[in-house]
């Protein structure tokens, strides 16, 4: 697998006084999928903001397919990055949200094209097959002229996930994709979760509360607890037994 | 500087006959005196119409020759188109807030066997006032602003005793305008303070369902 | 007695007074252009990440917004020559235009940045996850959403700063504020066109509150709306 495409070196992260992360190191491989599961206000959508740019390290480095994400070199020396570095280095990423986050003004069809038209400058006739192709992929090829409040919960989110594709990147986040939705809702959105992760060739972070479904998708898994990674390993080392009491008590609370 | 005294007399006679004409003009717009609402609807209608400065300058200029009798003094003309202008404009808040109260809590109070007066009093006026509390504080400010046009019909305010010192030296006029500008603006920093402690109270004391 | 009403006085006033009301309506369109503009700039000028700034700024604003528009006239008009350097004499419709228009840009302002707040903090998450630019995320994201539920708002101010423009009158410029004063001085009769004024000034900012009010309520339901159109579209398809 050769190099990690993402490796996190020492990171914190702190929202005033409170220290929420307290020096992360990982490494994402290639395609590698990793869940991160933990208890709320562990930090684990923060490990993955900071991945997006959409929080900023307190400390530590982020390194993205071997370029530095928060810093870059300017005569030879380390500075903050501007946004210039920051839109180079997350071109690769994509998200996709807990509240979705779909632009309410774009019909779902737009919602997908345009950032492929002006971000990644792709001519209009092949971001919209190419758009097209993907809402049909995620089962909503009958809804392109819709907009997104005419949707149920499940829709959008398939929405937001083929609206990140479309982009083609070589990591994509989810953050707590399914907290926000009916119960009934949840299967549909996994689903298409489940073949994105079986093609196979992202690498995948899911920060999640579906034990099941990280099991069955997951190379490894990340438990969270108190701003630093407890444990991981393969889903069998974690959710078999682990020596971890915080893990064990955290994880009865899913088994009935 | 001289004038401050006849623009505050002039601000808080407006301020307490704004807010009078307000409840009033509110009150009889919920009426179920069908004469009286439609009456209370035009005057709001053609004092929201119409410019503060035109009405001004016809209760000064044009009412007199109309009905043959003067309203005594630029002071009362001043104050009486002020406050007729936004009594008329605060008079929809009243409105607004009474009804936007007066839907939910009227079941509760009739439950407890209120009459309609004392729902009105006790339950329906109390929550309503706090809701109006904000915008009444910014019509304070607008109140103030409004009462620099009484210069123009020849009151002594604070901007005629500016116009007085320009006309008389003329390169102090940025000067003296701008200690004008700065007069107001300390006139008006007590009631930008008092607008931002009523929005405090009206987030307060609202129920929300 | 002297008077009372009188209809000939009344239609001999009315030309003259019309005669005004283009520079009225010229006017209210040039300052609300210039507010619109001005607006946009207090935006930015807020959004300047330096504290300090951030504080004087905001205490401009609310100088600007806090004191006579009528003696913002009067210095942009009498005073502005005079100042050293950068002074210069001004026409009376430009020093209207600036004056006024810098008055209600604060207010124009405020109705921006409530619509921009209003956007959901989402919507500019979702816009760097998909590596908009910073340009493109304020044209192609937040402003469309921000720009539409403000423009009751906006159409308000209109009829508002309408209402404010014959203040105007008072440093010359001859909108039917000005021409009903001036026929009063000549035929010492000022109730005929005064009473113009303030039917002219009914008939026009009437009915555009009715509009305005409309359009808050067509707005309300916009997105559906449109959300059925487009969709019908797409069936013909």
């Amino acid at each position: 697998m050769g190099e990690p495409i993402v490796r996190y070196e020492n990171v914190h992260k702190s929202f005033g006084a409170v220290e929420v992360l307290k020096g992360i190191n990982l490494d994402l491989k290639q395609a590698e999928k990793v869940a991160v599961i933990g208890p709320s206000g562990s930090g684990k959508t923060t490990i993955i903001r900071m991945l997006m740019t959409l929080e900023e390290p307190t400390s530590g480095e982020i390194i993205v397919d071997g370029k530095n994400l928060w810093h870059m070199e300017k005569n030879g020396q380390l500075v903050p990055a501007n946004e210039k570095h920051l839109r180079q280095v997350r071109g690769d990423i994509g998200m996709v949200f807990q509240h979705f986050n779909l632009f309410p003004h774009m019909t779902i069809l737009e919602n997908c094209m345009t950032a492929p038209i002006h971000v990644q400058k792709e001519d209009k006739k092949s971001a919209k097959e190419r758009s097209i192709e993907m809402l049909e992929k995620v089962g909503l090829g009958d809804k392109l002229g819709n907009y997104p409040s005419q949707l149920s919960g499940g829709q959008k989110q398939r929405v937001a996930m083929a609206r990140a594709l479309v982009m083609r990147p070589k990591i994509m986040l989810f953050d707590e994709v399914t907290s926000a939705l009916d119960p009934e809702l949840v299967e549909e959105v996994l689903e298409v979760i489940r073949d994105i992760a079986h093609e196979g060739r992202m690498a995948m972070v899911l920060v999640t509360h579906e034990m099941e479904f990280a099991r069955d998708i997951a190379d490894r898994v990340l438990f969270l607890d108190g701003g630093v990674i407890a444990e991981q390993g393969s889903p069998e080392e974690v959710f078999g037994n682990s020596e971890n009491k915080r893990l064990e008590s955290f994880l009865r609370r899913f088994r009935r | 500087m001289q004038g401050i005294n006849i623009t505050i007399t002039v601000l808080i006679a407006s301020i307490v006959c704004g807010y009078l004409t307000a409840f009033i003009a509110g009150f009889c717009r919920l009426s179920n005196n069908i004469i009286l609402r439609k009456l209370t609807g035009l005057y709001v209608e053609v004092f929201r119409g119409t410019s503060l400065i035109v009405q001004l300058f016809w209760l000064y200029y044009a009412l007199p020759i109309l009905f043959g009798f003067d309203l005594g003094s630029d002071f009362w003309a001043g104050v009486l188109a002020i406050s007729l202008n936004y009594g008329a404009y605060m008079s929809e808040i009243v409105r607004g807030s009474i009804l936007s109260v007066a839907k939910g809590q009227t079941e509760a109070a009739t439950a407890l066997n209120m009459s309609s007066f004392q729902r009105m009093r006790l339950v329906i006026f109390p929550q309503a006032v706090r809701m109006m509390l904000p915008e009444f504080g910014n019509y304070l400010i607008q109140m103030l602003k409004a009462t620099s046009l009484v210069s123009l019909i020849g009151m002594t305010d604070i901007l005629y005793y500016g116009d007085i010192l320009r006309s008389s030296n003329l390169s102090q006029a940025p000067t003296v305008y701008l200690l004008v500008l700065i007069f107001y603006f300390i006139l008006a920093l007590p009631l930008i303070f008092l607008t931002r402690k009523m929005e405090g109270i009206s987030k307060k004391g609202v129920a929300s369902g | 007695m002297n008077g009372n009403w009188n209809w000939d006085t009344f239609f001999d006033a009315l030309p003259m007074v019309l005669e005004g009301i283009g520079i009225t309506i010229g006017l209210t369109f040039a300052c609300y252009l210039f507010a619109l503009i001005f607006g946009f700039l207090w935006i930015f000028l807020r959004r300047i990440p330096v504290k300090s700034l951030n504080w004087i700024i905001t205490w401009i604003m609310e100088f600007i917004r806090s004191t006579p528009p009528l003696v913002q006239l009067f210095f942009i008009f009498y005073a502005w020559p005079m100042v050293p350097v950068i002074g210069m004499a001004l026409d009376p419709f430009t020093s209207a235009v600036l004056g006024l228009g810098i008055h209600f840009s604060t207010y124009i302002g405020e109705v921006y940045r409530s619509g921009i707040e209003g956007v959901d903090k989402g919507q500019w998450e979702a816009s760097t996850a998909l590596n908009f630019s910073i340009r493109q995320k304020w044209t192609k994201i937040i402003l469309p959403q921000a720009i539409p539920p403000a423009i009751p708002m906006l159409g308000n101010y209109l009829i508002i700063m309408f209402k404010e423009v014959p203040l105007a009158s008072t440093i010359g410029v001859v909108g039917i504020l000005h021409m009903a004063n001036s026929y009063g001085a000549q035929h010492w009769a000022y109730l005929e066109p005064l009473t113009i004024v303030a039917i002219l000034f009914l008939i026009l900012s009437y009915p555009s509150a009715i509009l305005i009010n409309k359009l808050e309520k067509k707005m309300n339901r916009r997105f559906d709306k449109k959300a059925i159109v487009k969709n019908s579209k797409g069936a013909v398809m």
